[in-house]
């Protein structure tokens, strides 16, 4: 039987197979996304990130565990970075997860971030998407340990949670740009040590100077996942946002935006792999590319052999 | 970097109660600067969540590490496993304490081979790159 048909069918096996194929961008998993695109948009998607070692992972197998008490069945997505300089991978999130590890409902699959840099890998939304189409109710992803500026997530993912811990940083850190935007509930993670209310208050401060209060208030929770306090609580805040979402009709909006995402994202790919096409045929490119190692050549000139400047050098797609 | 679509997925995994993991850790970094994504299972696995970890990764290699001397209890069993699920392409590896009078009944269960202490990681990985199914 064929792997879309085993796929279709329910087999595990063949999710995992196809998971393959679509993260190396095979043609068997480019015609997947395909035939298997309009499926999609069914399963809530939500997107946990924070700072390494903030407990994202024993987050996400518990609040995976209180879904699953409530007979949802569950998909978990983990990415973990790539060495910049081998392209290999140490993938350790399942450590996390051992609640989850024997249930027959419940899918971990691990992703390396081969080179992508915004916290996720390159492959990781169309991978939601084949978990979509195989029929979980509730997708969670994790993304790499992030920083401040990883936020693609937001992209992927229609219920954003930010973790963070106590100790981290002062209440400079929490005006700044970037993760703190994307948060649709806030965790203070290990709350049992000092300083948590601190950083709730930090968070809340924060988010109370928004110019235009949002129709969405995000909520910050206190939670000590390696006991599971606070999971419940957790857990609820995100079915309050599910039901915002589904009130507002901002589920739509959501699913819209990441289908106009995907197409950029289609066509940026095809875009760069054309140019890069081009130049590699050039006979000339080693040479050039030596010129400029040496220093003999600026990168400017050598780039307006290889690759004419026709005036734009940015990627806008409205 | 190599090329993306021969990268390779290999689950290091710790079955049974046996503590002891600075072998496996060693083993997943070397296969990590050999290029090669390493799924870490972490300690006191039991047979079938390693089974479940092989399918849900659809990895290309699994490398068992024991050093508890249960080799012959947790091997089969996991080996066991896999064939009901019907998992026949996965490279099986051994690691840790296995005294050499038992590898050949492992081998003949399915265990492709076994790498006890002492083993070069770089013979490990040669051995993987050599004996790994491609996939997609």
């Amino acid at each position: 039987m064929d792997l879309m048909d085993r796929f279709r069918q329910g087999d595990r096996r063949a999710l995992a197979r196809l998971i393959t194929h679509v993260e190396n961008g095979t043609p068997v998993g480019r015609a997947a996304m395909r035939e298997l695109y309009g499926a999609t948009g069914r399963g809530r998607s939500i997107g946990v990130t924070g700072p390494p070692g903030t407990g994202k992972s024993t987050l996400v197998d518990q609040l995976a565990s209180v879904f699953r008490k409530e007979g949802l069945r569950i998909a978990i997505v983990c990415v973990d970075p790539s060495s910049p300089f081998t392209g290999g991978a140490i993938l350790a999130d399942r450590v996390r997860m051992r609640h989850l590890q024997d249930d027959p409902e419940v899918f971990i699959r691990s992703m390396a971030s081969r080179g992508a840099l915004g916290g996720l890998s390159r492959a990781t939304g169309s991978v939601l998407k084949v978990l979509d189409a195989f029929g979980f109710d509730v997708i969670l992803l994790e993304t790499v340990g992030v920083g401040q500026g990883e936020v693609e997530v937001v992209r992927e993912a229609e219920t954003c949670l930010v973790i963070e811990v106590p100790g981290l940083g002062d209440g400079i850190q929490a005006i700044k740009a970037g993760i703190l935007e994307i948060g649709h509930v806030f965790v203070v993670n290990k709350s049992d040590n000092p300083g948590a209310d601190r950083v709730a208050e930090q968070i809340l401060t924060m988010l109370s100077l928004n110019p235009v209060p949002p129709p969405w208030q995000p909520p910050v929770v206190q939670t000590v996942a390696t006991k599971g306090a606070g999971v419940e609580d957790l857990a609820r805040q995100v079915r309050r946002h599910w039901e915002h979402l589904d009130a507002q009709n901002l589920r739509r909006e959501h699913l819209g935006r990441r289908r106009i995402a995907d197409l950029a994202e289609i066509l940026k790919c095809r875009a760069l792999g054309a140019a890069s096409q081009r130049v590699l045929s050039r006979p000339e490119y080693s040479e050039l590319r030596r010129k400029v190692e040496l220093g003999q050549m600026d990168p400017y000139e050598a780039a307006d052999r290889l690759l004419p400047f026709d005036g734009i050098e940015e990627w806008r797609l409205p | 970097m190599p090329d993306s679509q021969t990268k390779i997925r290999v689950i290091v995994a710790k079955p049974g109660l046996d503590g002891h993991d600075r072998g496996a850790k060693v083993i997943a970094r070397a296969l990590r600067d050999a290029g090669m994504e390493v799924i870490y299972t972490g300690l006191r696995q039991t047979p079938s969540q390693i089974v479940q970890t092989v399918i849900q990764e659809d990895a290309y290699c699994l490398c068992i590490s024991i050093l508890s001397g249960a080799h012959n209890h947790l091997f089969p069993e996991i080996l066991k496993l896999l064939g009901e699920a019907d998992v026949q392409d996965v490279l099986i590896l051994g690691g840790g304490i296995i005294p050499p009078e038992d590898v050949p009944a492992l081998k003949k269960l399915g265990v492709s081979e076994v790498f006890g202490p002492g083993t070069s990681t770089s013979d490990t990985v040669k051995y993987i790159r050599e004996h790994v199914q491609p996939r997609a």
